[in-house]
């Protein structure tokens, strides 16, 4: 549970001498409990009274660092049932799986593929992060060998998965240097897996046969001083899986459940028969409260999709994605260049500039600062106003790089038209397609 | 000690809804839980999929998209039997694409005929989606609502500017309304509260939140559309207890990348197993956030979420 203000403030040394950058103890107290400063800017908060406070302000889901590299991610950490209560954090993790049994010169052909699994959109670069090395129990060695080439040749992360230890060793011998999950403790083995993972220091998957079975395995991992876990509720089944994610993030956000306050694995790929219903699986677990989810393979059209739904569900809802407002050259534009003029929401920005370039004529991109609104919500909000653009196209100093006066508008703004004119005078206003996608064709025709 | 599941304590719940006429008339709606929460509550009635047709041959739909219906994209009422007759429809949505004023603008009387045309042609409910001009859907719906007496079909957009001429019109010929509004609880809630005003019954209405493609704005609509939820359901708010319909095809195959062929985007593969994912996933994320009628175009994409709703649902 949260500490109020006043709780905080207690714990705090009171002497207000503004080191921590606000006036007074209760101040910073105030801000503490609010989330708007850090216990570390004050220096002189005793040691009890940080564990008390870090005790205490635990995010009731644990956030739990994955992997090294460039595409070290993190899962967990959540604090809302539903995005617009405030936003889901930690994007899920996608993974695919691979075998033990893999022929390195074919999994070497593997990597090079999922490695090209990378789009770039609203200025991101969407792609999936983790493998899983499955155990096919063609031994220690095989097994570490292909996690040892995943660790090294690509930038992917890893699961370690078996119920050997001495498979598990091997693994962490070669691939734990890149910080992978281990999957995973189990009743049978949770003393010597947990033992493994602590002194590897590495995070730890748990499975059992039903959220319930769950809770005596974490509680006994955390009494060993592990901490970085992950859980498995053990159902394969898509509805019980569905309700298993429902009763995890409720039990840590509602029932203060501290053994269940982990992020959490399923596996769509041991769901269905095929990867297009894997694919469709785990795009309900992206939805709802998966950590980390397992398809049986990556293919670029079923990740694109899963990537696009994880990014949607996972932006800010408070913030749009935007760009800095100002001028954009796109082909290399002259002073007869055309110029055109948009929104400054990211998504707007990015088909539109993608468009034009794809065009390959030359051309100058205005982009307004509109709060990350869309041309029509934008406009519908009074922040893509005739006067707001014309003034905006007199002051950002389009009019000093080109010759000509013509200004294209998004068809969808047609009715600002009249209002830029009489903004700019001598001007001429052109209504532009309404669909980013006819663009080139209509830049094309111009000539 | 038993491990018990935190539940949810439920206020109110989702109207159950009857659209279409005779034998091929079926109920959508009645959940006594959120979406696929069936521990703590009841899904009387599967979410339904309704086959996307349009009024006019569609110029920019990409190749993937078309060609499962190449032999009758010029010819709704064949277009319309062919989604019955060989995929097993369990709705048909005629979107009247060729009223649209900035583009056809073909007359009111001419959509009232082949919507006519197609109602009679087929035994599923029927779905009819205007141009979203709201002077126009008021022309156009009014007249459809007075040739199809008695169809109860579903009609729509219906949007606060044109609820007066449309419920009306809906009223008096028995058909359902879809109650349209941009992304908003407040402004949802306000177009039912005017149909009421004006005589119509919430039981004859569906509610269209507005519905963003998958990577255009989709987490907009899935968020209202759960705060929609949790207004009915936890908060028992009468005014908003209705089945909700998203018309995801539409916005989905017009996205970019659900339309580039293989010479442009060689990195995103297969551009109709691309399309089908798309359309797919996007599904999915809508019945996850409530979602009662899906309007989808690709049969394929179709059937996955009819297998995956199945499943979800066993
Ligand atoms: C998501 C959304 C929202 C989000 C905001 C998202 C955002 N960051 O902008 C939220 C929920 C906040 C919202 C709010 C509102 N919205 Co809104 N919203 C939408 C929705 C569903 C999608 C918009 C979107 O993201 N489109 C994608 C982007 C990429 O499109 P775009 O910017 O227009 O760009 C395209 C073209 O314009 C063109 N283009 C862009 N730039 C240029 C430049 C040139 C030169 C050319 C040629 C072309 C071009 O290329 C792009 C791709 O084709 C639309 C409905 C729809 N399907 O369009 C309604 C919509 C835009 N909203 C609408 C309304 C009314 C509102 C509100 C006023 C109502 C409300 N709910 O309170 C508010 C206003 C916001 C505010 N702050 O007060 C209406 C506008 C109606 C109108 N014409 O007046 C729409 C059309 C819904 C509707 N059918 O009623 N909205
Ligand atoms: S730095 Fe610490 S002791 Fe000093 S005012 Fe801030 S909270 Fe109080």
């Amino acid at each position: 549970m949260a500490l109020t203000g006043i709780q905080i403030f207690k714990l705090l040394p009171k002497t207000n001498c503004k080191e921590c950058g606000v006036p007074t103890c209760l101040a910073f107290a105030m801000n503490l409990a609010s989330g708007k400063a850090e216990l570390d800017s004050c220096p002189y908060v005793s040691d009890e009274a940080k564990e008390q406070l870090a005790e205490a302000s635990a995010p009731p889901i644990r956030p739990v660092a994955l992997g090294k590299g460039v595409r070290k991610t993190a899962t967990g950490g959540e604090t809302v049932l539903y995005r617009h209560e405030k936003t889901f954090f930690n994007p899920t993790v996608l993974a695919a799986t691979v075998s033990s049994d893999t022929d390195l010169a074919a999994l070497d052909t593997k990597l090079k593929i999922y490695n090209a699994f990378q789009y770039e959109r609203v200025g991101l670069n969407l792609r999936p992060e983790l493998l899983v090395v499955k155990d096919a129990g063609n031994g220690a060695d095989a097994f570490a060998a292909v996690a040892e080439k995943i660790a090294k040749e690509s930038e992917f992360n890893l699961v370690l998965m078996t119920e050997d230890a001495a498979v598990m060793k091997a693994g962490i011998d070669k691939a734990g240097f890149k910080r992978p999950l281990l999957y995973a403790a189990t009743e049978a083995n949770a003393d010597e897996f947990g033992a493994m993972a602590k002194e590897a220091e590495l995070p730890l998957a748990v499975k059992a046969d039903s959220v319930e079975a769950l809770i005596p395995l974490t509680e006994k991992l955390t009494g060993m001083g592990l901490k970085d876990l992950v859980i498995d509720s053990g159902s394969r089944e898509i509805k019980q899986a569905l309700e298993d994610q429902v009763a995890i993030r409720r039990a840590a956000l509602k029932a203060g459940n501290k053994a269940l306050g982990f992020p959490t694995i399923v596996f769509p790929c041991e769901m269905a028969s095929n990867l297009d219903m894997e694919t469709l699986i785990a795009g309900m677990y992206v939805a709802k409260y998966g950590g980390i989810v397992v398809m049986s393979d990556f293919a670029t059209e079923s990740l694109f999709p899963l990537l696009l739904e994880r990014l949607n569900i996972f932006t800010d809802p408070q913030r749009p994605m935007t760009v800095t407002e100002g001028i954009f050259e796109i082909n290399n534009p002259d002073e007869n260049s055309p110029v055109l003029v948009t929104t400054n929401f990211a998504l707007t920005y990015f088909i539109v500039s993608g468009e034009i370039e794809a065009s390959k004529v030359p051309a100058w991109l205005l982009v307004k600062d509109s709060e990350g609104l869309s041309v029509l919500t934008a406009w519908a909000a009074g922040k893509f106003g005739g006067d707001d653009v014309g003034l905006f196209v007199k002051k950002c100093g389009i009019m000093d790089k080109v010759k000509h006066q013509e200004l294209i508008i998004p068809g969808y703004a047609a009715a600002i038209a009249g209002d830029v004119e009489e903004e700019l005078p001598g001007w001429t206003i052109t209504v532009g397609p309404r669909e980013a996608a006819h663009l080139p064709a209509f830049l094309k025709a111009r000539k | 000690m038993g491990f018990e599941i935190t539940k949810e304590t439920y206020a109110g719940a989702i109207k159950n809804i009857t659209i279409g006429k005779g034998d091929g008339a079926l109920t959508v709606g009645g959940q006594t839980s959120y979406p696929f929460y069936q521990f703590e509550g009841d899904m009387p009635n599967k979410p339904i999929i309704a086959m996307e047709i349009w009024d006019m041959e569609p110029e920019d739909w990409p190749e993937a998209a078309k060609a499962p219906f190449k032999d009758v994209l010029n010819d709704p009422v064949a277009w319309a039997k062919k989604c019955v007759d060989e995929y097993n429809a369990q709705a048909i949505v005629l979107q009247l694409k060729s009223t649209d004023p900035n583009d056809k603008d073909a007359s009111a009387d001419d959509a009232a005929q082949t919507v006519k045309k197609i109602s009679e042609a087929i035994n599923v409910p029927l779905i009819v989606w205007g141009s979203a001009v709201p002077a126009k859907d008021s022309e156009v719906l009014k007249k459809i609502s007075e040739v199809c007496d008695g169809h109860n079909l579903v009609l729509g957009p219906v949007e606060e500017k044109n609820h007066k001429t449309i419920g009306a019109a809906a009223m008096g010929y028995g058909h359902t309304i879809i109650s349209s509004s941009p992304i908003d609880v407040n402004l949802a809630k306000q177009v039912n509260i005017l149909l009421e005003n004006l005589g119509v019954s919430l039981d004859k209405v569906i509610v269209d939140p507005t519905t963003g493609g998958l990577g255009y704005g989709l987490e907009y609509s899935y968020s209202v559309m759960e705060r929609l939820i949790q207004a009915a359901m936890t908060q028992g708010d009468d005014k908003l207890q209705n089945p909700m319909i998203n018309n995801l095809g539409n916005e989905v195959w017009k996205c970019k990348e659900a339309k580039q062929p293989v010479d442009e985007a060689p990195e995103l593969g297969d551009p109709e197993r691309r399309g089908i994912l798309m359309e797919a996933v996007g599904a999915v994320s809508y019945l996850m956030s409530g979602s009662s009628i899906l309007i989808m175009r690709h049969p394929e994409s179709i059937k996955l979420v009819r297998s995956f709703i199945d499943l979800a649902y066993a």
